[in-house]
């Protein structure tokens, strides 16, 4: 028998009344241990319709405080919570939406030093990060500790999601072997970015979380989903895991996690 | 009719309107087996139409829709395989 509250019952009851969920799939998504990696332009939306679904522990690992800047589209903090740590804003967003929610926030950037201790309390990982040193450093943790993930980006009116699952399909390696050299990439003042284009992206990415949690549909496993906000158009592009893979191909020579130096840092 | 089927649960849902009629009908028979029975009191009127819908919608047999009293039904269902 199930043990919701009468209020829980009110507040799940359109996930409830879906076949693919109902009361099983909804215990789940509240027993569920979610660990967001970044509370910015992608975590920010994730985050928000995660807690509205009731997932029972949420991380947010942030250390970056809240700007001016960040409101054209980080839509979980306010101009009250200028000045606050990214993770401390969204929890008390968060508390003001669904108190099922357990939000643990880690106040830090993630390294090789302490990205297991955290991943281990966490059943799916969400990269929303901004950086390159930390989006192959989680990729790389996810595939060795083999943990579920959905990895996005955004650039000016481009998006990309594709979900990783270790051991069942390629990785963000097996796509983009190294990161890019310094001076490739675009430089902070060219990164600007449509703000609602990381929300698309962003909730693309808890979409694929709670499919992940519910093991119902089909995952982008081996599908980069693309999207042109300019054209509205969607593609996905097969992308098959890369033997040579050096995290998770046949003879990996990734075993240890790496702290590449960070180039740019393009706030999204 | 009733008194040779055998319920396995009843739920007393009085009270309630839909959409949460259905939600409370499913919610228990999610925790069923297939082929029990459940029995479902509701005494709001659309509930006597569309809880059967959709618990036929989704695999389960409808085996009893009846007035018991003034304001009351009883809605008795045998949950399906799905």
């Amino acid at each position: 028998m199930f043990e919701f509250s009468e209020e829980a019952i009110k507040r799940y009851s359109r996930h409830i009344l879906l076949p693919e969920v109902g009361g099983t799939g909804q215990q789940r998504i509240n027993e569920a241990r979610v660990l967001l990696v970044g509370a910015g332009g992608l975590g920010a939306p994730a985050a928000y319709y995660l807690a509205a679904a009731g997932v029972g522990t949420l991380g947010v690992v942030d250390g970056d405080t809240v700007e001016l800047s960040n409101l054209q589209r980080q839509i979980i903090h306010s101009m009250a919570d200028l000045g606050k740590n990214k993770g401390q804003s969204a929890r008390e967003t968060i508390e003001g939406l669904n108190t099922d929610v357990r939000v643990v926030t880690h106040q830090e950037r993630l390294t090789s030093k302490n990205i297991f201790p955290i991943l281990k309390d966490y059943d799916v990982v969400m990269d929303g990060t901004d950086n390159f040193p930390t989006r192959y450093l989680v990729n790389d943790a996810c595939v060795l500790s083999g943990k579920p993930l959905s990895t996005g980006a955004v650039f000016r009116f481009h998006g990309q999601v594709m979900t990783i699952i270790p051991g069942e399909g390629p990785c963000y390696r097996c796509l983009f072997r190294e990161p890019p050299p310094p001076g490739m990439t675009a430089s902070c003042e060219e990164a600007g970015v449509l703000g609602v284009l990381p929300g698309m992206i962003g909730i693309l990415q808890a979409t694929e979380i709670l499919k992940i949690i519910l093991n119902e549909g089909s995952l982008l496993k081996g599908r980069l989903l693309s999207y042109e906000a300019l054209e509205m158009e969607f593609r996905t592009i097969k992308v098959r895991r890369d033997p040579e893979c050096p995290v998770c191909g046949d003879h990996p020579t990734i075993k240890e996690l790496i702290d590449y130096e960070e180039f740019c840092r393009v706030n999204f | 009719m009733s008194d040779e089927i055998k319920i396995d649960k009843e739920i007393n849902i009085k009270g309630e309107v839909c959409p949460y009629t259905f939600v409370k009908t499913k919610l228990a028979l999610e925790a069923m087996k297939a082929g029990q029975v459940l029995k479902v009191i509701v005494d709001h009127l659309p509930a006597t139409e569309n809880v059967p819908r959709t618990l036929k919608s989704e695999g389960n047999e409808i085996l009893e829709v009846s007035r018991i009293n003034e304001g009351d039904w009883q809605i008795i269902t045998r949950k399906g395989n799905r």
